[in-house]
């Protein structure tokens, strides 16, 4: 048996910047466990730029992005294992763990971080009718075919759904000579980007379709065309508005999901809204000294606050190893009202808060020109004008620790109202 | 051209702007539908000079994987994207390279350079 | 010259392969497919049924109940997945009850064993789960699951062990009769053997047609099926089916071998043999009878939808018969339900057929029955575990991820004899990307792997078939002059 003060599970942009933050906060014995072959996790396949505007003020593309954060790592002298799966957690934060050359190996952290990202949905998930050729691909699966392996996932193309790694792949598709055919969305608005859509769509003349679903897939072997129509605002399809395209791919956009199967074995509440962990102001989970960070505890839009939120788990299990965390004291908990799908942290205690409390959320529609209203109790701390909230861009709000360092407890609850109301 | 409509992707407000010529105007054009003085800039660059960044893969020998990817350190013109896509299919580098390291110099004249976007072993 | 040719390599073809494997005899099993069990095989419940349904009397009848009593040791012989969990048939109303009364009477005269007539608190006992409105169940405790395309494949392997030969990729277009035998053309070069069995699946009725009069079709008959996530594969325990009536058979909840759960399936009547997609109506349909047995259904958790062709007979019945018209011509015809359970019962029939055609049946002394444990890495226990990645450190790196599937165990499923050749014969061997991410993770690694065993271009693996091609060519590689002039000019256009 290994035995680590923290051991973080993944090696991508939240383990690593968890780990890296742990260490610089006066924890020396870390490990990190990454499955695949290299550190980085999904950044080494987004190969466009757009990361880091916020956390290094420029533009990066992922495998830049990860690789600043490895070079630290290293640099720092962290230790970590690839190629290597945890199999399971008990709650006594022991890990099972495989990999080729350990074999079998038992690992002890007296905290660990939680930091496994997230998988796509599947065809299965959403139950898209038709046969089940070759040809139908996640968009993720895809992008990793063509930016690492080098292989053309297909030549005549039609992806369903318009989240970020969709619209990338339109483009990234488009650019290596296939034929991007149209984009179809279930919503009435994108979920990916604004700039996504101009510079990947837009530029290239592709089609998007919003408030349209997939209704039917051809082909035995593989895809030979499939069918979209509109949906009426009960998502259901309309007759008579099927478009048929003939393609022999199509990629699936249709949504991101907590990968928390190992946070179930360890004993770990769940979040139904956004499938991860319930955590409090210090990433810290409902088993104590268990933290998570990152796509793991809910999808993030950008990196960047990935990378904020990592270090913040990274630092608040150093805490917890150095035995600086508090456990009393005053303590608040969240609540998404009208107009918001749900809120992270889920528990805050005052006692832990740096400077602000920062709550992240995501709306559960359009809106522009709305008032986010935070509430304790029911009584208006704070009020946020905004002139444009949509679900595929996550929100933030401070609220700073005056308003609640009186108080012995209650309840913090956002919601939206129109402005002027 | 007298009149385009064109989407603002400078922040994530996405205002849909109005460019029309005018030569009354200090470049020519007069933007309309922005929010802010940051779209009347936006709408013209877009006008006159589109300009993308482009980032895509080269071949690369003797490494754990197929493909390296790379970017141009500036934006090239629009254009020239396609362009540049294949003159990168003739391209196969030899690792180990590093993060940075120039994979094409002045690409197509255009001033920008391809660059490595990882380093590979 | 073969002394027996099997067409079809299926769950049927197979368990008559596995059988001909005993004796002295030179057999071929013929299939057009990429691999075994692509039909009906790897579409379908996956139950191994008590015998109850059919009617007294019947090919159906007596073979689903041979066959039953046949799985504990056929499955142990071959390491297949099986679990004799027992069946429910669900009595919604008054005439529902007397329906399942019928059942086991019919039962009874069947020879299924240890039946009983279950009230509600029994019932609500044994699955808590299901709706409080059901009034009585007639269980079967012999009922149970199965892996039927692992059942198939094991049957292949063992008889391809004892000297069967496997000829994949061979669709049979033409027979002619001769002397001593058949002529047997396939797209692949012709073969003759001197007895022929028609285990053609759906296609049963055309391979009848080479030889003789039509005398039955085969109507394909389509079901379609949700596969749930591990996480509710206990949702229930047995087999819940839903009293038959009038309006249909209803669809049926159960727990598969694997730990998921299925719901299905529907049945509609098709005039196309390919016809395997799923329809909204078809998923629809069974999402809403699922909630007659239960309103619990987790729909949140489907991880998949499928559909299987049925090879419905014209005549009602299973036919399986020598033809009098064509002498040491086989028909193992119109296998619907209960066609999984009756295999092993009708392998065994068919050598009597064989044996009363003529054929001298000498049990070879080398016969093995036992198939090599397939490694289930996840099911060892630690120490196994060290000492198995110790010996060989591909079991020491998980390929999938979801199911846990290590490439030691994909490396022996593509050796093994009737080997898997393609990502989902992989997938139906050793079940990686059978999980909720569908591939996702562990599709390039499977492809990887398949690539280098079998010493081909990763760009050659294939889905499932021929045609079912996964990547269309490398990245850059130069397109050509005149495609480049069009990449220019439209570039310059945008």
């Amino acid at each position: 048996m290994l035995n680590y003060d923290i051991v973080v599970i993944g090696g991508g942009p939240a383990g690593l910047a968890a780990a890296i933050e742990a260490k610089k906060n006066g924890v020396d014995s870390i490990l990190v466990i990454e499955r695949d072959r290299e550190l980085g996790g999904i950044l080494q396949q987004c190969i466009h730029n757009g990361f880091g505007l916020h956390i290094f003020k420029e533009e990066l593309t992922g495998p830049e992005y990860a690789q600043r954060f490895i070079e630290q790592l290293e640099d720092m002298g962290i230790s970590y294992k690839l190629d290597t799966m945890v199999l399971d957690i008990s709650e006594d934060k022991s890990l099972m763990v495989m990999n080729r050359t350990d074999g079998l190996l038992k690992i002890r952290g007296k905290a660990i971080i939680l930091a496994m990202g997230c998988r796509e949905r599947t065809r299965g998930a959403i139950n898209i009718p038709g046969t089940r050729p070759a040809g139908v691909f996640t968009a993720g699966t895809a992008q990793r075919f063509v930016n690492m392996e080098g292989y053309m996932v297909g030549k005549k193309v039609v992806i369903l759904g318009s989240g970020d790694i969709g619209l990338i792949m339109a483009r990234r598709l488009t650019l290596e000579g296939a034929e991007v055919k149209a984009v179809a969305e279930l919503m009435p608005y994108s979920g990916g980007l604004t700039r996504n859509i101009v510079q990947c769509l837009d530029d290239f003349d592709i089609p998007l379709f919003l408030s349209h679903t997939l209704i039917d897939i051809k082909g035995r072997d593989r895809v030979e065309g499939i069918t979209i129509a509109k949906v009426d605002e009960n998502r259901k399809p309309i007759p008579g508005t099927e478009q048929h395209y003939e393609c022999d791919t199509l990629l699936l956009s249709v949504g991101l999901i907590p990968e928390n199967e190992l946070s179930k074995s360890a004993g770990i509440q769940l979040d139904s809204i956004t499938g991860g962990p319930v955590v409090n102001e210090a990433m810290e989970t409902s088993v104590k000294g268990i933290f998570a960070c990152g796509n793991v505890v809910h999808v993030h839009d950008l990196v960047d606050w990935v990378t904020e939120e990592s270090r913040r788990a990274g630092r608040n299990a150093a805490k917890f190893i150095k035995d600086e965390l508090w456990d009393g004291g005053p303590s608040f908990r969240t609540a998404a009202e009208k107009g918001i799908r749900y809120i992270v942290p889920h528990m805050v205690r005052v006692e832990n808060v740096e400077q602000t409390v920062d709550l992240f959320m995501r709306v559960d529609d359009v809106y522009t020109n709305v008032n986010m209203v935070v509430k304790l109790d029911g009584v208006r701390i704070r009020t946020i004008t905004k002139k444009h909230l949509a679900p595929g861009e996550m929100e933030s709000i401070k609220i700073p620790t005056k308003f609640l360092k009186e108080k012995s407890g209650g309840l913090l609850t956002v919601c939206l109202e129109k402005e002027g109301a | 051209m007298n009149k385009k409509e064109m989407i603002c992707i400078v922040c994530p407000m996405g205002c849909r702007l109005t460019l029309q010529e005018d030569v009354n105007e200090e470049k020519g054009y007069k933007v309309s539908g922005n929010q802010c003085h940051r779209g009347i800039e936006y709408g013209i660059m877009e006008q006159v000079n589109p300009t993308r960044a482009l980032t895509s893969t080269v071949k690369i020998k003797d490494s754990s994987l197929n493909r390296l990817p790379v970017r141009t350190d500036h934006p090239i013109p629009k254009a020239m994207l396609f362009e540049c896509m294949k003159l990168l299919n003739h391209i196969e580098i030899q690792a180990p390279i590093k993060m940075g390291d120039i994979v094409v110099e002045n690409v197509l004249n255009t001033g920008a350079n391809i660059i490595a976007s990882r380093s590979m072993a | 010259m073969y002394d027996v040719a099997i067409i079809g390599a299926g769950v049927i073809g197979c368990a008559v392969a596995r059988e001909l494997s005993r004796y002295d005899l030179k057999v071929v099993l013929i299939e057009k497919d990429t691999d075994i069990a692509n039909g009906t095989t790897k579409a379908n419940s996956a139950i191994v049924h008590g015998g109850y349904d059919a009617k007294p009397g019947s090919l159906k009848a007596r073979f689903n109940v041979e066959g039953n009593a046949m799985f504990d040791e056929i499955c142990k012989e071959l390491d297949v997945p099986f679990q004799r969990i027992g069946s429910l048939v669900l009595a919604f109303d008054h005439e529902d009850v007397q329906a399942i009364q019928e059942l086991y009477d019919r039962g009874v005269i069947n020879g299924v064993p240890n039946m009983e007539m279950l009230d509600r608190e029994q019932i609500l006992a044994l699955e808590p789960n299901l709706n409080k409105d059901i009034i009585a169940a007639l269980h079967a405790p012999t009922a149970g699951i199965v892996g039927p395309w692992e059942l198939a494949i094991a049957m292949a392997e063992n008889a391809i062990e004892n000297g069967v030969e496997l000829k994949l990729e061979h669709k049979v277009t033409q027979i002619e009769k001769l002397e001593n035998g058949y002529g047997i053309s396939t797209d692949k070069g012709k073969l003759k053997a001197a007895y022929v069995i028609n285990c053609a699946g759906l296609y049963a009725d055309e391979v009848h047609n080479m030889v003789a009069d039509p005398s039955f079709r085969i109507i394909p008959r389509r079901g379609q099926y949700n596969v749930f996530d591990r996480s509710v594969g206990d949702f229930v325990k047995k087999v819940i089916f839903q009293c038959p009536t009038k309006k249909g058979k209803g669809v049926l909840i159960a727990p598969t071998v694997h730990g998921n759960l299925i719901v299905g399936p529907d049945a509609e009547e098709l005039d196309c043999k390919e016809s395997i997609e799923t329809t909204m109506e078809g998923l629809g349909f069974i999402r809403e009878q699922g909630k007659k047995s239960t309103e619990k259904v987790p729909s949140h958790a489907i991880i998949t939808a499928f559909a299987g062709l049925r090879a419905t007979p014209s005549t009602g019945d299973f036919i399986i018969e020598e033809l009098t018209e064509a002498k040491g011509f086989i028909d193992v015809a119109g296998i619907e339900s209960p066609g999984l359970t009756a295999a092993p019962a009708i392998g065994i029939y068919v050598l009597e057929l064989l044996k009363n055609s003529g054929v001298i049946l000498k049990e070879k002394e080398s016969f093995n029955p036992i198939r090599r444990k397939a490694i289930r890495f996840m099911e060892l226990t630690d120490e196994e575990k060290t000492e198995l990645i110790k010996r060989d450190p591909r079991f020491g790196r998980i390929i999938c991820r979801c199911e846990s599937i290590t490439e030691g165990e994909i490396v022996d499923i593509i050796g093994r004899k009737a080997g898997a050749l393609t990502v989902d014969g992989v997938k139906r061997r050793a079940r990686p990307g059978t999980g909720r991410c569908q591939g996702g993770f562990c599709g390039p690694r499977v492809m990887e792997i398949l690539a280098r065993e079998l010493e081909m271009d990763i760009t050659e693996v294939l889905k499932d078939r021929r045609g079912s091609y996964l990547l269309t060519g490398p990245t850059k590689v130069d397109t050509g002059i005149e495609e480049s002039f069009d990449a220019v000019a439209a570039a310059k256009e945008l």
